[in-house]
């Protein structure tokens, strides 16, 4: 039983997201960086370049290449995980860089290459959508140029009611998630992925749910960028 | 490295010099001055035990994990521990992916023996069926943002780590969850030599122009559990006697942060 009357078993409703807070700009050696914490997931996410893209042959004659890397830590689950990539992580790293690289001004930096960090330090479902997130913020705390802030969340099912953002026990005995990542001011969908079981009613409500969920969470990233420069100024001389 | 590099570093190793003639370093502390540390723990919550430590700019997260296995047939009423570190590309530009390379594999044995020596983890308490089954304790270690000193930042981070952390024996079905059985941790202390000057606390600039690298770990007592001379410079035996001097006493001010 993962919904009753109504409230879930961490207490939210169906449309409710679990708490969320952003950090900017946390990283010294990184141009830029996000700490995320969402539910249980934590998520440290940096960037690096653009530089030269090595080796060579990756590199575009007409423009940067986005490379992403999502990676969890052994000690991120309940059962260690051997450290690096498996077949999982690198689907994740593909359809999130794929994702980043529709935004980013590309063309501004050919035959170079932008690396997002993307680090898993504690996982508790939604990882690669708090990730997504996280490095839409560390890619404007690196002054990267973009044509909008993406931001991701997922919707899905439980006991046959679509909720927002599973978390713990509803990713594992639910019926469906769905992470998306959007552009939010054309709200297009960068990052869609899905499995389990809905009807097209649910689909479209889960849909509906998550377009939602990502609008609250791209004001939270927004602000943390805004908060990062107002403490600056406190500290200027 | 390209070439670009070595110039960079040797104009900044000029610059170094010229500091440590008049005994002076890049950020104005002393040649015995440790960068601010900070540590917080139990962070993870799928993580046994987890810690977070900073020594200036330079983070760390450590998490320790537990399982289950068989134990060495030469220990075989005996837990087993095991330390491995991580450089990723998160931290630093130089930073890549892929399997740890020798600078990895050196910082965990480092960070393992000052643990291991030091008897911290009881591991004769972590014996389930003598010669079938113990506990293995998984130490990794994550480093966020590199500046410099990752050895003392590492084992730090990892003391701090399994302080925090318990035995899962609910989540593996074997009895309650208890603390981890622990002993006095290591303390590590770690000197870096450029131009026959001798700084605690490397931050970056001092790592990357470092000729050598001397790393102490001492028990509670000030007695020496573990040590490791790094790079292809030099210490005289004075240099060596008076580092480890100097880290007697760096130790018990690093030792009270770990006990607060």
């Amino acid at each position: 039983m993962l919904i009753k009357d109504g409230i879930r078993m961490d207490g939210r409703k169906p449309d409710e997201l679990r708490p969320i807070k952003i950090e900017a700009g946390v990283l010294h050696r990184a141009q830029g960086s996000c700490y995320l914490e969402w539910g249980g997931n934590r998520v440290m996410a940096a960037v690096y370049g653009p530089r030269e893209a090595i080796p060579r042959h990756i590199q575009h004659p007409l423009k940067a290449v986005i490379n992403a890397r999502y990676n969890m830590v052994p000690f991120s689950v309940s059962d260690r995980k051997r450290p690096g990539p498996d077949r999982r992580s690198v689907e994740i790293s593909k359809v999130t860089s794929e994702a980043l690289e529709h935004v980013v001004f590309t063309g501004l930096f050919p035959r170079t290459m932008i690396d997002v960090c993307i680090e898993v330090l504690g996982a508790e479902a939604g990882t690669r959508c708090a990730g997504l997130t996280a490095a839409a913020v560390a890619l404007a705390d690196a002054g990267i140029p973009m044509r909008d802030l993406p931001v991701a969340c997922a919707a899905g099912k439980i006991d046959g009611t679509v909720v927002l953002d599973l978390a713990g026990d509803e990713d594992c005995e639910g019926e469906a998630d769905m992470p998306i990542a959007i552009a939010p001011r054309t709200e297009e969908i960068l990052l869609m992925q899905m499995d389990g079981h809905m009807t097209y009613q649910e689909f479209e409500e889960a849909l509906e749910l998550a377009l939602k969920g990502c609008r609250e969470v791209s004001k939270l990233q927004k602000e943390a960028l805004l908060r990062k420069y107002e403490t600056k100024n406190e500290v200027a001389p | 490295m390209s070439s670009h590099d070595e110039r960079l570093s040797a104009v900044k190793k000029d610059y170094l010099v010229n500091l440590a003639k008049k005994g002076k370093r890049l950020d104005g502390r002393g040649p015995d001055e440790y960068r601010p540390i900070t540590i917080e723990k139990h962070l993870i919550k799928n993580a046994e035990g987890s810690a977070k430590v900073t020594i200036g700019n330079t983070m760390v997260m450590a998490g320790v994990k537990l399982d289950v296995g068989e134990p060495y047939p030469d220990t075989p009423e005996e837990g087993a521990m095991t330390t491995s570190a991580e450089l990723p590309p998160i931290a630093s530009p130089t930073f890549e992916t892929g399997p740890p390379r020798e600078d990895a594999i050196e910082l965990a044995r480092v960070v393992d023996r000052g643990i291991r020596e030091s008897k911290f983890i009881k591991l004769d308490q972590l014996c389930i069926t003598p010669g079938e089954e113990v506990w293995i304790v998984f130490i990794d270690l994550h480093v966020l943002d590199y500046d410099g000193n990752l050895f003392d930042a590492c084992s730090l981070a990892a003391s701090a780590a399994l302080q925090d952390a318990i035995i899962p024996g609910e989540r593996l079905g074997k009895g309650e969850n208890r603390p981890l059985p622990l002993g006095s941790p290591p303390i590590s202390c770690t000197f870096a030599k450029y131009a026959d000057f001798i700084v605690v606390d490397p931050r970056l600039e001092e790592d990357e122009v470092a000729e050598a690298r001397h790393t102490i770990a001492l028990d509670e007592n000030g007695d020496l559990r573990a040590m490791q001379k790094g790079l292809t410079g030099s210490f005289t035996v004075e240099e060596i006697k008076n580092n480890i001097k100097r880290a007697q006493i760096h130790a018990k001010n690093i030792r009270k942060l770990l006990e607060e």
